[in-house]
């Protein structure tokens, strides 16, 4: 125990009487180190981002969809619907919404006009990561209102008008009966140029009859989403298909997982990336070994000053050794130090394009292998000196 | 049974044309716990390398090194690191500071090898050790700060820090002037007697010979025991002063014209006691 302490602690002491050689011999490490970090945490990044807005449209990762719908005559959508409505109850689902298309009558200041709309419940919002850039998304309180509540995308704000929500504007839907609807959210159109559009809940579409009909194709059975945990997606899929066609028979049911391909970096290109990394790291540790090698034969008679001391040649080995794995590691660290506080600086949301709802943490194991890649890289530039240090006679040493 | 003893031994070496050079031819010597032994001869006769061996820094080449009895050419390399460190405390002429290392450090340095209670309390006692060679108000200082006769202290104190068996000064008033020295020894002495170390000296100077309880002169590699005597007795100069250089230049007539006369000068024993 000792012995280790001694060694580290004479391998931190010669760190520091030697400082600017050492910084100047670790800077590559470091350099090398930050890029391998920081790489990985970017692309960690980039992916995450590439993940989010996937799943805007088809839902989180383990999020089922699950479809059903008659194979001759109409739907009988009741039917269908508590069917659903059982699937949740029985599997205790925490996040789950129907999702359908509705076509609903809106008064605009241009005219009335037939808009397709979204119609969701509140956990929607949740499930597809969704985050009005004003306003905000559906609580479930909202089902409970006296009038139906939208989330619209920019176009339609326009075209009642408003730039903003601090008039709260309003909006006449003709249902069953015209009812006057609150704009409570607003998002971003989905595509350039994109029309107005707007989500609604499904239950305020029931409760007022928004639903019109121009084309008599009747009532469609919504989709039901369900957000579960990655570890049950594949059971409840094939649980929530057999429950759902004993239910509905003579249905055809559909339960889908969503494949998302979220990697920005092939397994290729991520090599490429490592492999630089490497290559940087490695002429830093010959940058290292150099400056190790020059100093060793400067300090041959403090080592064998050290040796009438008491110093066993494997104490002297592993001294000079761990000096060279002590410093690539504490410049390993700073390279990490430097990548965290890069990564925390930078404007991530303007680099990226859009603001990340779930920023990754910060890639650990990146971290590590970058601070392990350093001691190997150190320990490989020791090794020379080490040898040459243990094969200094100690007297001569001594007399140098 | 004495602390430390050499028996016949020899030290050679090969040297580049194939001749091999006899360093030390037949040493016999033995140390007891607490005495101070003063070895003078000119340069290279072997004085370095017998405190070399002495400190098992080198290994005779023939002949016998027991410390407490024991005998030494068997152990491993480790185990005379080992030996070295708890056993040996080093003071040499240009006194070996680490550079770059505060005088605190220094003196620490070799409990970076000790174990246990030294190993983690080796500020204190280095603090200790510096407080009693008169610099515990220069902990901080770089060597290269203090004075000749400070750097001194601080090697003593580096070399007892371990309370050692044996102390091994290798020309340790070399490189400073008699005042100096004449203190740095009086310290030395001083010291070695309180920690009840042997102490071991090879010295040019007879004057600080003089200060030890036996005396040996090592001339062509063999050690022989002599005593000393005051330099007010000429009618033994002639037959060995021509071994003690450091004494001056010697007159054909035998008598002795030094620069700095020394107080005390040497004579070979009859029939080799000490």
């Amino acid at each position: 125990m000792t012995g280790l302490v001694g060694a580290l602690v004479e391998a931190w002491d010669e760190l520091r009487v030697h400082r600017l050689r050492v910084l100047l011999s670790l800077i590559g490490v470091a350099a090398a180190v930050t890029a391998i970090t920081g790489v990985t945490a970017a692309v960690d990044m980039l992916t995450q981002v590439s993940r989010e807005q996937s799943e805007r449209w088809t839902g989180r990762e383990t999020t089922l969809t699950v479809s059903a719908y008659p194979m001759t005559g109409t739907p009988d959508v009741p039917a269908a619907a508590a069917a659903m409505d059982a699937l949740v109850e029985k599997y205790q689902v925490t996040y789950a919404t129907r999702v359908s298309w509705t076509q609903v009558a809106v008064e605009l200041p241009g005219g009335a006009q037939v808009i397709t709309a979204q119609s969701v419940d509140p956990h929607y919002g949740t499930i597809h990561r969704l985050s009005p850039g004003q306003g905000r998304w559906f609580a479930p309180s909202d089902a409970e209102r006296l009038a139906p509540t939208l989330v619209v995308n920019e176009a339609f704000l326009a075209a009642l008008g408003a730039d903003d929500l601090s008039g709260h504007p309003t909006v006449v839907l003709q249902g069953d009966q015209p009812v006057t609807a609150e704009v409570i959210g607003v998002v971003a159109n989905a595509w350039a140029g994109e029309g107005p559009a707007f989500t609604v809940l499904q239950d305020h579409v029931d409760r007022w009859g928004l639903m019109v009909d121009p084309w008599g194709s009747g009532a469609q059975v919504p989709a039901l989403e369900l957000w579960v945990p990655p570890g049950d997606a594949e059971a409840l899929r094939d649980r929530a298909t057999q429950d759902l066609a004993a239910a509905l028979p003579g249905w055809q049911v559909d339960v889908q997982i969503p494949r998302g391909e979220t990697d920005v970096l092939d397994s290729a290109a991520r090599w490429v990336v490592i492999a630089v990394s490497g290559f940087a790291l490695l002429l830093g540790g010959l940058g290292l070994l150099n400056i190790a090698l020059v100093t060793v034969r400067q300090r041959i008679r403090e080592i064998g000053i050290r040796r009438s001391f008491g110093a066993t040649s494997g104490r002297v080995f592993f001294g000079v050794l761990l000096e060279s794995v002590v410093a690539t590691l504490v410049a390993g660290a700073v390279g990490v130090a430097l990548a965290v506080v890069g990564l925390q600086q930078l404007p991530l949301d303007q680099l990226l394009g859009t603001p990340l709802q779930d920023t990754p943490p910060f890639p650990v194991a990146a971290a590590l292998t970058g601070l392990a890649c350093a001691a190997g890289v150190g320990a490989l530039a020791g090794l020379l000196p080490a040898v040459w240090a243990v094969r200094v006679k100690v007297i001569d040493a001594i007399r140098y | 049974m004495s602390l430390i003893e050499l028996a016949g031994v020899t030290r050679s070496v090969r040297l580049a044309d194939d001749r091999v050079l006899e360093i030390l031819r037949g040493v016999d010597l033995s140390v007891d716990a607490g005495e101070h032994v003063a070895v003078v001869g000119r340069s290279g006769t072997g004085k370095s390398t017998l405190l070399n061996i002495l400190g098992m820094l080198d290994a005779p080449t023939d002949g016998e090194y027991l410390l407490d009895g024991r005998p030494t050419r068997r152990l491993s390399g480790r185990r005379r690191a080992r030996l070295r460190g708890e056993s040996f405390g080093f003071v040499f002429q240009q006194f070996n500071l680490l550079t770059g290392r505060t005088v605190l450090e220094n003196v620490a340095a070799p409990l970076l090898y000790a174990r246990g209670r030294q190993f983690w309390s080796r500020t204190r006692l280095a603090a200790e050790m510096l407080d009693r060679v008169g610099l515990g108000d220069r902990l901080e200082d770089m060597p290269d700060r203090l004075s000749g006769g400070e750097q001194q202290r601080v090697a003593i104190a580096r070399a007892l820090v371990r309370r050692p068996r044996v102390i091994l000064a290798d020309e340790p008033t070399g490189a400073l002037d008699v005042d100096t020295g004449t203190a740095v020894m009086t310290l030395l002495d001083d010291i070695a007697r309180e920690s009840g170390a042997a102490l071991v000296t090879i010295t040019h100077d007879l004057a600080v010979a003089a200060r030890s309880g036996r005396h040996y002169r090592l001339a062509d590699g063999v050690l022989v025991p002599v005593t000393l005597v005051a330099p007010d007795r000429p009618g033994s100069l002639a037959e060995w002063v021509g071994d003690v250089p450091v004494l001056g230049a010697t007159s054909d007539a035998g008598a002795v014209a030094t620069a700095t006369p020394p107080t005390t000068l040497l004579r070979e024993l009859p029939g080799g006691a000490a």
